[in-house]
This record gives C-alpha cells, sequence and structure tokens, in this order.
C-alpha cells in the first residue's frame, strides 16, 4: 500500500473510501453528520465514490443549532435533493422548548454547547451505532489524539485514557449496545488538502466561503458576522467588510476573516501563506487550553 | 509529491515530544495562534523558553504530567515532502499506542538519551520496530546538550546500539544522529556544536530517505468491503465488489479467484468512481465486475488466479499483547482480518522474548507488553499471506468478545501443521 505510486490526495482518498466502506459493513444503523461546512461536504463527496450507483447505506444527519448562515441551509437542501439521499434533522430549538437544556445569556450566549444534547438525543431516537463525522486531527490537539474509529460509551463520552489500539488499516468497531463509534474518515487530511481536493473535485460549497461584503462586528478580536443570534448592543460598532469564513458553524461562534479571495485558486494560496490556524477563528476552542477535549469527554462531535 | 509517514519511539523522557515540536518550530509549520498557547501555557522550561512537547501532548492529563499517553498525530510538509508525524508514548504502560502510531509508519526515529544510553524500552521499541518490518529507522541520540556534545558518548551509544543487532534484531537501513532537541542541534540546522558529526540533518534526512524496500508482494489481492447493488429497475444486475487493492494489480480480463470458496471467473470491468479504468493498482479504492454470478460477500478476498495466497486454520504467528487481562487459551477470541471476522483460539504458545536479552523464552502466560511466537486456529479458513512478504494481507487482530476491545496484534509467520 505504500508504494509511492499515487498522489497525496489520491491515497487520502482511497483511505477515506476505505473508511466509509467499513462503517457501512461493520455497522447496523450508521449515520453522516452534516453540519453544512466544506468538511461534511467533502465527506459526502466520499460516500458518492465509496457507494454509487448505489444508495448510501446511512442518511444524513444534520443537527440544526437554528442559527444558520442561511446560505448553508439553502446549500444543503439542494445537496440533498441532487443526492436523492435522506436527510434527518435535529433541532436545538427542540431540546430547548423540551426543557432538556437552557438557552445562554449574556453577551457571549451561544448555542453550540447546547448541540451536544441534541445529537445525543438524536442517537438514541434513532438508535445510530455509527455517526460519521469530519473532524481532522490538524484541527486541534485534542482531535490529533482521537482514534479513527472512536467508541463512546452510553452517555456518548471519548474516553481519551481508554483508546483501543488501532492497528495498520483495521477498524475494531465492535461495541456494546448503548455504545455508538464516531468515525472520522479525513483524519489525515490538512485543511489545505481539502481545499485542494475540493478544487479537484470541482466541487461546489456554500457561497460564505468565498468573500463576500457582510454587516461585521468585533467580539473578542474576532470578526463576527452580525445577525439576530448575537446579543448586540451600543458598544458593537457595525461595519460593512469583505470577508469570508474559513470555517462554518453556528452563526454565533464562527468568526470571518477579511479577504479578498473570491476564486479557490485564491484561498488556496491564502490558506498557504496564513499564519493563524482554522481554528483560531473559532471561539468555542478558546473558553479554556482544553476546551476541546472537555467537550469530546461530554459527547460532543 | 509523496507522504512520509514516521513516527517516534524510545523510553519515557527521551525526548520524543520535545523532537517533534523542535522540527515543527523551526520549520515554521507552527501557526501564530498556537503559538501564542504555548507561550501563555503554564507548562514552561526550567529556563523559562516554551515548552516545545505541549504541542503534541495534548491531553490535560499529559500536560499536568509532562509525560505522553496516547499518540499525536501532526502533519506538516516542506517543498520536497508531506509529513505524517504520530507522537508516540515512551511508558511501558502505555506500548500498546506505541504499536498503533507505529503499524502504519514507513520510518522509525528511535530516540536514546545521551546520559542513559541504551535502556529496555530502547530495545523493546527497536524489537517492535524490527516485528513490524518498519523499513527505515533513524536512531537520534538525543540530550547531547547535557554531555558537551560529546563525539565519544555518540560513538559509544551506536556501538552499543549496533551490537544489539542480531538474527533476534534485525533493522534495515538504520542512521544514527546526534541531537539536542531542546537546543535544535542536527534537528533542522546542523550544529555548530558538534563540527565532528559528517551527517545530514534529520530533516534533510527525513525530506530525502527514499522509501524502499516496504513489504509488499506484486500478487493482486482485494478483500470485499462491501457489494452494491442498486437493485434498481434501470441498474437490475448490477453487482460491484467494493474494496481496496492490498497489493499488486488488477485488469480487465483477468482470471480472479474468490476466497474462501475458491471459485473462480474473470474481470469483466473496473470502476473508480464515475472512471472505468483498465487496471488499478495497490492502494487504490475500487469497484470489481466478474463475468460470472458467483457467490461473494464481506469478508470474501479476490485474488489473481495465477498467485494463490495460503490457505488455511492453522497459522503460526507473532503476537504482541495489548490487554491489561492476560491471554487465556482457553477461550474463544474474535479474529479481524481485514474486513473478515471469524472465531479463534491461541492453540500454543511457542515461546515469549525477553526482551532484555531478546532470547526466546518457554512461558505459560502471556500479558500486557508480552511478545512471542504461537499457534492460531481460526474458525473459518483464512486466506492470507505472510507478513513479511504482504504487511496488509499478513496481519490481524483479535478482539476479546466480553469487552470488545483490540487484545492483540498479529503477524502471520507460516502455515502450522
Ligand atoms: N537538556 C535537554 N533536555 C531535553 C532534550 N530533549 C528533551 N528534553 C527534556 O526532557 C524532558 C522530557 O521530554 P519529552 O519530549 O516530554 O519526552 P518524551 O520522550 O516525549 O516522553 P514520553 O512521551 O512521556 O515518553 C523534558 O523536560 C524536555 O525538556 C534535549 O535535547 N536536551
Ligand atoms: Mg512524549
Amino acid at each position: 500500500m505504500s508504494k509511492y505510486n499515487l498522489d497525496y490526495l489520491d491515497e487520502l482518498e482511497a483511505e477515506a473510501i476505505h473508511i466509509l466502506r467499513e462503517v457501512a459493513g461493520q455497522f447496523e444503523k450508521p449515520a453522516l453528520l452534516f453540519s453544512g461546512g466544506k468538511d461534511s461536504i467533502t465527506l459526502v463527496r466520499l460516500a458518492e465514490k465509496a457507494f454509487r450507483p448505489g444508495k448510501f447505506p446511512f442518511p444524513l444527519v444534520h443537527i440544526d443549532t437554528g442559527h444558520n448562515f442561511e446560505e448553508t441551509i439553502t446549500y444543503r437542501d439542494q445537496m440533498v435533493d441532487r443526492l436523492g439521499e435522506k436527510l434527518i434533522v435535529g433541532y436545538v430549538q427542540e431540546s430547548i422548548d423540551e426543557g432538556k437544556v437552557i438557552e445562554q445569556t449574556g453577551k457571549n450566549a451561544s448555542r453550540n454547547a447546547l448541540q451536544t444534547v441534541t445529537l445525543l438525543d438524536t442517537i438514541a431516537k434513532h438508535g445510530f451505532d455509527a455517526c460519521i463525522g469530519g473532524a481532522r486531527r490538524d484541527e486541534e490537539k485534542a482531535r490529533a489524539k482521537e482514534r479513527i474509529f472512536s467508541v463512546r460509551d452510553e452517555f456518548g463520552q471519548w474516553d481519551p485514557k481508554r483508546q483501543r489500539p488501532e492497528l495498520w488499516n483495521i477498524y475494531n468497531g465492535k461495541i456494546h449496545k448503548g455504545e455508538n463509534v464516531r468515525v472520522f474518515p479525513i483524519s489525515n487530511w490538512t485543511e489545505l488538502d481539502v481545499w485542494n481536493y475540493i478544487r479537484r473535485e470541482k466541487m461546489d460549497l456554500p457561497s460564505i466561503y468565498f468573500a463576500h461584503k457582510r454587516d461585521t462586528i468585533t467580539r473578542n478580536g474576532q470578526l463576527m458576522a452580525a445577525s439576530p443570534f448575537l446579543n448586540m448592543d451600543e458598544a458593537d460598532v457595525v461595519t460593512n467588510r469583505m470577508v469570508r469564513f474559513r470555517t462554518v458553524g453556528d452563526m454565533s461562534c464562527t468568526a470571518a476573516v477579511e479577504s479578498e479571495a473570491d476564486q479557490i485558486d485564491d484561498i488556496i494560496e491564502e490558506i498557504s501563506a496564513s499564519k493563524i490556524s482554522e481554528r483560531g477563528a473559532r471561539l468555542d476552542d478558546k473558553v479554556s487550553e482544553a476546551a476541546m477535549e472537555d467537550r469530546k469527554k461530554g459527547g460532543y462531535f | 509529491m509523496n507522504i512520509l509517514k514516521f513516527f517516534t519511539a524510545g523510553s519515557v523522557d527521551d525526548g520524543k515530544s520535545t523532537l517533534i515540536g523542535r522540527l515543527l518550530y523551526d520549520t515554521d509549520s507552527i501557526l501564530a495562534d498556537q503559538l501564542e498557547a504555548l507561550q501563555t501555557s503554564n507548562r514552561k522550561n526550567d529556563d523559562g523558553s516554551i515548552d516545545l512537547a505541549i504541542l503534541t501532548d495534548g491531553l490535560r492529563a499529559e500536560r499536568e504530567q509532562g509525560i505522553t499517553i496516547d499518540v499525536a498525530y501532526k502533519y506538516f510538509q516542506t517543498e520536497k515532502r508531506k509529513f505524517i508525524i504520530a507522537d508516540t508514548p515512551g511508558h511501558i504502560q502505555y506500548t500498546r499506542n506505541m504499536v498503533t502510531g507505529a503499524s502504519t509508519a514507513n520510518l522509525a526515529i528511535i530516540l536514546i538519551d545521551a546520559r542513559n544510553g541504551v535502556v529496555e524500552q530502547t530495545i523493546r521499541h527497536s524489537y517492535l520496530v524490527s516485528l513490524l518490518g518498519v523499513s527505515h529507522v533513524v536512531i537520534c541520540v538525543n540530550k547531547m546538550d547535557m554531555e558537551d556534545y560529546s563525539e565519544e558518548v555518540f560513538n559509544n551509544i551506536t556501538e552499543k546500539y549496533k551490537s544489539l543487532l542480531s538474527s533476534n534484531l534485525k533493522l534495515n537501513d538504520v542512521t544514527f544522529i546526534p541531537v539536542s532537541a531542546l537546543k535544535g542541534d542536527n534537528i533542522v540546522n546542523l550544529s555548530e556544536n558538534m563540527p565532528w558529526y559528517k551527517g545530514a540533518s534529520l530533516l534533510d534526512f527525513l525530506e530525502t530517505v527514499e522509501v524502499t524496500g516496504e513489504q509488499t508482494s506484486d500478487y493482486a489481492r482485494m478483500p470485499v468491503q462491501w457489494v452494491i447493488r442498486p437493485q434498481t429497475d434501470e441498474l437490475h444486475d448490477y453487482r460491484g465488489y467494493a474494496g481496496r487493492v492490498l497489493s499488486g494489480t488488477f485488469k480487465v480480463n483477468d482470471k480472479v479467484t474468490v476466497l474462501p470458496s475458491g471459485s473462480s471467473s474473470v474481470i469483466d470491468k473496473i470502476e473508480v468512481f464515475d472512471k472505468a479504468p483498465e487496471e488499478v493498482s495497490a492502494g487504490m479504492s475500487v469497484t470489481l465486475h466478474l463475468k460470472d454470478n458467483i457467490d461473494i460477500s464481506r469478508g470474501d478476498v479476490l485474488v489473481n488466479s495465477g498467485s494463490l495466497p495460503q490457505s488455511s486454520q492453522l497459522i503460526e504467528a507473532d503476537l504482541c499483547w495489548m490487554d491489561n487481562k492476560p491471554m487465556d487459551d482457553s477461550i474463544t477470541y474474535l479474529l479481524q482480518h481485514n474486513s473478515k471476522l471469524t472465531k479463534c483460539k491461541v492453540r500454543e504458545i511457542l515461546y515469549k522474548v525477553n526482551i532484555n536479552t531478546l532470547e526466546k523464552e518457554d512461558t505459560h502466560e502471556f500479558k500486557l507488553n508480552d511478545i512471542g511466537r504461537v499457534v492460531i486456529k481460526t474458525a473459518d479458513e483464512l486466506a492470507y499471506d505472510l507478513y513479511s512478504e504482504n504487511k496488509a494481507n499478513g496481519s490481524a487482530i483479535l478482539i476479546d468478545s466480553r469487552t470488545n476491545l483490540t487484545v492483540g496484534a498479529l503477524m502471520f509467520r507460516a502455515v502450522a501443521d
């Protein structure tokens, strides 16, 4: 497998397809977690490569915080139409209405943390035994430690000190009832690999990834899209800027970067030269040194 | 551009994580916000400089204790190459995590603390590297700054290490480099403190080493992972066997055999998503179509009929035990070999290796971190190759069906009778 006749993108692609097919072969009820971001769009592309002309052996699952960029929802619905695959949506609003979680208050309120509850409820409701996600190891230091098949206990928790060995290209998906496995087929891809792949495959992306004019405010040194989902007050000065997003999550925690890059070539050039990491634009990681690890232990993606 | 996958090994505190940090730092691969996080972290070196090890020691428990617990994967790129690094733990308790990082790598960097020289864990890791058949090994004698950058110290350790290489510990292509991960000597830049060293810096070596000698035969093998059957009106008869080619090449019109059933057919068509190439080779994820309708499902292997693999239920294999519970030869384990899952028992322990002497010893028990040779018996016949000829088709894992944990790594060495 390591004879170097494959280009590195081909090698990463082949590995990801192999992982997706292992999920199909090993689990009864898998699901693909689709966020509308470029990494999950890449996963969908890889699933097409793994299973066409057959149907996907899993539905797409979107955990909807209700604080979306409109562009991602439009993109999602068009994509699902084109694919003819099943979409299941879990609504954070429902978890709030049912009193399972309480909406945060204050200036930095975000629904990002609430998602975990909705995610775990959706997994339980449908009995998913494997959830495929687009997390990459280069994103964050706790993710750098996670297996490709990452076992979660009944409460969705990741225990970083008790991970199974994961040898060669053999993935152990055996679990007890109630547990589930999070599977990360693009673990070994970097942000730049994803962009190069998107370019190579001529994939469409939601327009917010490309430079556009938008009203923004500055929060904790980050540029945030002005929106009804941000608790704004007099101190917040709204400025119209040329921006784009490097990563797309909830509107209340995803920051924009100032950019003129409106073509994929320009974006690739910009990222290659960038001195800031992709998650540098995520407020949710800045809470503490181990913010991601703590969220994962709690059942996060 | 190709990818080099390497990992660090060696005893606790020999400086593995620091070395990876140094490599990333000196190649300017650390982004500003990550650097800022390092600077504001409370884990610092004694002299107040930033502790580069926390670049990979990403878990809270690791930072608190200053040790690595599990593998961290890091990615970087120079003009010459892309690298995937696995920084593995040195502590014996976490050997299974070291094996995890090592199993997919082409090159091992084994660190030795210049003050301590070769220790038991150096030998254990070297032995695992030789068992796993990692093709290239770099021995970094680290912390040279604490031994006055002495050529003599370096030479003594090199000699000692070379004397260990024997028929029991076979390593191809070993390179020795004196370094200081902490100070940056010979990592990216050649050191002014060691003018007596005439070789390349570690990065130079990694960028230019030609990765050859991978243990992969040219025999065509493809385990079936999934059968694609759309069963729609227009694709009523479509039946594609999806899998990743482990080794060799498959061409349209090749005669192939399906194992374990032994039935054969001819390749009708090959698909790679929307393309239909005439041939596909090792590493690619593909879909094969056969001329005849035969019963094939997940777990079967398609092979070129001209080069059949071994087929048996009794196999002699090297076993690394990775579970806290000792191996129990009275119970049935699950064995996973590519897409094949079958039951299995350990029939006989032939020997265990004493890690200090590398001698083979008789034993009745196999505990956490033990390594040795066993005979296994599988419920179904396996179609496999010897690990020395074909890693991907010559390896398997053992799963304890009570806990579902991965408890053993198997490397097939011979057909047993
Ligand atoms: N003086 C000196 N100290 C070093 C050098 N390299 C590492 N150290 C120190 O050695 C200690 C252990 O370093 P680590 O990089 O954490 O060691 P490790 O091999 O990754 O340890 P484990 O992963 O826990 O097995 C730290 O205090 C480092 O600062 C070196 O070249 N010179
Ligand atoms: Mg370490």
